[in-house]
């Protein structure tokens, strides 16, 4: 495998993270430079998230650099039954970076092993997002000025949820503290918890979400709950109206409060939150941007 | 170690020089022979299985002639049969006994429990990390699925 490349947060060690952090700063202060001029990027989204896709395009277009690939599998030759291994194959001899996303989970980590070119993923099934992860914490850490020593409250899909888990692992190098607020059948999984414990990272664990533990968080991350992930629909219709935030709710809140959410949301967080100024969703969103120009550059060995 | 290896102890021919497999569970005998790939092998191999044993009631034994197998590749039997027994013979002497230990890491054999992992959708070999021996828990290092004893499903 390629050491550049970026297939799980875990892939980088701390100092890497930190690394990445500063870089995009550096790119939101100066979004626009022509570090990519020359290079080729493939996008491959074998499946489609427009969402993410502009994201990472627009972070090459700033940089200089040109893109090919595809937004859809039904376009691909995978559609013709072209395995994965042939398809990396013939963009790596077209392209200096490949952003893939699949449906399949594992597909990036295999694409690693069958180029020499660094292979950056962009999701893969339910698997891993790390460039998600890493807008997470430049989104906590820009809002609260550092990562150590944070109040994490994690709400809702904490079961499924890969943006939860990753952020999870991320902030392991932090000292945080969590708070694991979900229903019943959403529960922060067990190897989760017991990665804290071995690393003596304390976590509570709640299914209400109240003024308890609103008023002590510095991030609240709000994640979906989807009914889909209910066996029991009479459970889903208990629990469906407990885990949204509203306004209200953040009235004695702490000023340097955050509210993050990977978006796109459907109703978990009301839309009279988004004008308090400690909704942070849509910004949160725009660091993906410098994030991913930090991420590409540093994979190429350009800065 | 030079146990005389008596005609009859083993229920099967005496074997002048190679490798005996021994107390593997009757019901995997014949996916030992697959996954070492015995069939493939020009060597004269005796299959003995559904033999009395006090131990495991019925047992299967091999005996492969002229074939000493290196560490890691009898231990990829360690899945299925973790208490075989592996007798190198040489001029019809016991000259060593070897454990089976399942590997940390090892590829192929098992098949990735979820549906969605790359490995059940591509033509590729799995591959595991063995987080746990007993109890046996495996990890897929390209889903990230963990595999318990239970839910195993050999390939
Ligand atoms: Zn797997």
């Amino acid at each position: 495998m390629s050491y550049s490349s970026l297939v799980s947060i875990t892939d980088y060690s701390k100092e890497q993270m930190l690394h990445i952090l500063k870089l995009a700063a550096g790119f939101e202060a100066n979004p626009n430079q022509d570090i990519l001029q020359g290079k080729v990027a493939a996008t491959l989204f074998f499946e489609p998230s427009t969402r993410t896709r502009l994201s990472f395009e627009t972070a090459i277009n700033r940089l200089g650099g040109r893109v090919i690939g595809f937004s859809d599998a039904s376009t691909s030759s995978s559609t013709k039954g072209e395995t994965l291994k042939d398809t990396i194959k013939m963009v790596s001899n077209y392209a200096d970076i490949i952003i893939m996303r699949h449906f399949l989970e594992g597909a990036a980590r295999y694409a690693t092993e069958v180029t020499d070119i660094p292979i950056i993923n962009a999701g893969d099934g339910a698997n891993q997002h790390p460039t998600q992860t890493m807008l997470d914490l430049y989104s906590i850490q820009k809002t609260q000025g550092r990562l150590d020593k944070l109040k994490i409250v994690m709400v809702g899909d904490l079961k499924y949820g890969r943006t939860v888990h990753s952020l999870l692992m991320a902030l392991m190098h932090f000292s945080p503290t969590f708070y694991f607020i979900a229903p019943e059948e959403l529960l922060m999984p067990n190897e989760y918890k017991l990665i804290c414990r071995e690393n003596n990272i304390p976590y509570y664990e709640d299914s209400v979400f109240g003024p308890e533990v609103i008023e002590q968080a510095d991030i609240i991350y709000m994640t979906r709950i989807q009914k889909e992930r209910f066996t029991d629909l009479v459970e889903y219709e208990k629990v469906k109206n407990l885990y949204i935030l509203h306004n209200y709710m953040l009235n004695d809140s702490k000023n340097n409060l955050r509210i993050l959410h990977p978006l796109p949301r459907v109703n978990e967080i009301s839309q009279d939150v988004d004008d308090n100024p400690k909704a942070y969703y849509f910004e949160q969103a725009r660091n993906g941007l410098y994030v991913r120009q930090a991420i590409i550059s540093h994979a190429l060995g350009l800065v | 170690m030079n146990t005389k290896y008596v005609k009859g102890e083993l229920q099967v021919k005496a074997l002048e020089n190679g490798t005996v497999i021994d107390h593997i569970p009757a019901n995997k005998l014949f996916k030992v022979v697959e996954i070492l790939q015995l069939e493939q092998i020009p060597n004269e191999v005796t299959i003995g299985n559904n033999l009395a044993s006090k131990r495991m009631g019925k047992k299967g034994i091999i005996k492969i002639a002229d074939r000493f197998f290196e560490e890691k590749e009898i231990n990829r039997i360690a899945l299925i049969a973790p208490n075989a027994k592996i007798n190198i013979i040489r001029d019809y002497q016991v000259t060593e006994k070897k454990i089976i230990e399942l590997p940390d890491h090892f590829k192929g054999i098992v098949k990735c429990v979820n549906p969605k992992c790359i490995t059940n959708n591509e033509a590729m070999e799995s591959r595991y990390d063995v987080l746990s021996k007993t109890p046996l828990v495996l990890k897929c290092p390209y889903c990230q699925r963990e595999i318990r004893e239970e839910e195993l499903q050999l390939l």
